[in-house]
């Protein structure tokens, strides 16, 4: 499935701002799905959204959590905790 | 007529932006507004500069969200949010709420909930320029503490200092 994928802040430095994804998921895809998948592509993807590092996910512009199901051409957005204002 | 909410990296005349919220109507009894500026220093350091940087899209339709539940919670006739992204220096302004309504109390309490609201939930984020390097700001969880007094729960700083709550923390 087609995933445009994107990163901001601390994790946009670390990997980039993202891209276009073919993603095959071995099960369900959801956003933890996504994510764990991604820790395995690099070692600095793996230490960027390693399980202990506060990742937030959004998922076609509006926040979401692990369990948030993607969809073939879903935009999913990880990045830190926000700290607007 | 001009958008209720933008982002934009120039600067902003609260003056003229209060006075265009009025406007012509005269069924507006109160207008609340608050507006957030660079501080120069953290209890650590001296802060040179301010750089801040959004998700273009969610950002907008995020805080268009606040705004309709603002609406749904409180008496408010119209409402602005300008936030500032780019490069800051210490005194610049960064954000602007406003609210229109017709009396104080739902102003005051609108514009206290869409700042709660904001600094928990709208995709910015902030790195500092100090004398020890560039750093990212931490969101805080007094932050999070502030949007639960609305009733809302919020999970942004949380995940990481409170491990024990679970899900938060594995939770991408």
């Amino acid at each position: 499935m087609r995933i445009t994928l994107k990163y901001f802040a601390s994790l946009r430095e670390a990997l980039g701002p993202g891209g276009t994804l073919d993603w095959q998921p071995a099960a369900e895809p959801t956003a933890a799905a996504l994510r764990a998948w991604l820790r395995a592509q690099s070692d600095a993807h793996a230490q960027a959204l390693a399980p202990g590092r506060a990742v937030r996910v959004a998922v076609d512009q509006a926040l979401a959590d692990g369990a948030t199901p993607l969809r073939d051409g879903a935009e999913v957005a990880f990045f830190p905790p926000v700290t607007g204002g | 007529m001009a958008s209720r909410v933008r982002i934009q990296e120039a600067d902003f005349d609260v003056g003229a932006e209060l006075a265009a919220l009025q406007g012509e109507r005269t069924d507006i009894g109160a207008l609340a507004s608050f507006v957030g500026s660079v501080r120069g220093h953290t209890r650590e350091d001296d802060v040179s500069a301010l750089t801040l940087e959004h998700y273009p899209g969610m950002t907008e339709r995020s805080i268009e969200a606040m705004l309709v539940e603002a609406e749904a919670r409180f008496a408010v006739q119209d409402a602005l949010v300008i936030h500032r992204v780019g490069r800051l220096l210490p005194g610049e302004r960064i954000v602007l709420v406003a609210v229109a309504s017709s009396h104080r109390r739902d102003a005051f309490q609108a514009c206290e909930f869409l700042m709660d609201y904001l600094k928990t939930h709208a995709p910015f984020w902030k790195k500092e320029t100090t004398p020890q390097g560039a750093r990212w700001v931490d969101a805080r969880v007094a932050d999070d503490a502030a949007l639960a007094r609305w009733g809302l729960a919020s999970a942004n700083a949380g995940g990481q200092a409170l491990p024990a709550s679970g899900a938060a923390v594995d939770a991408p």
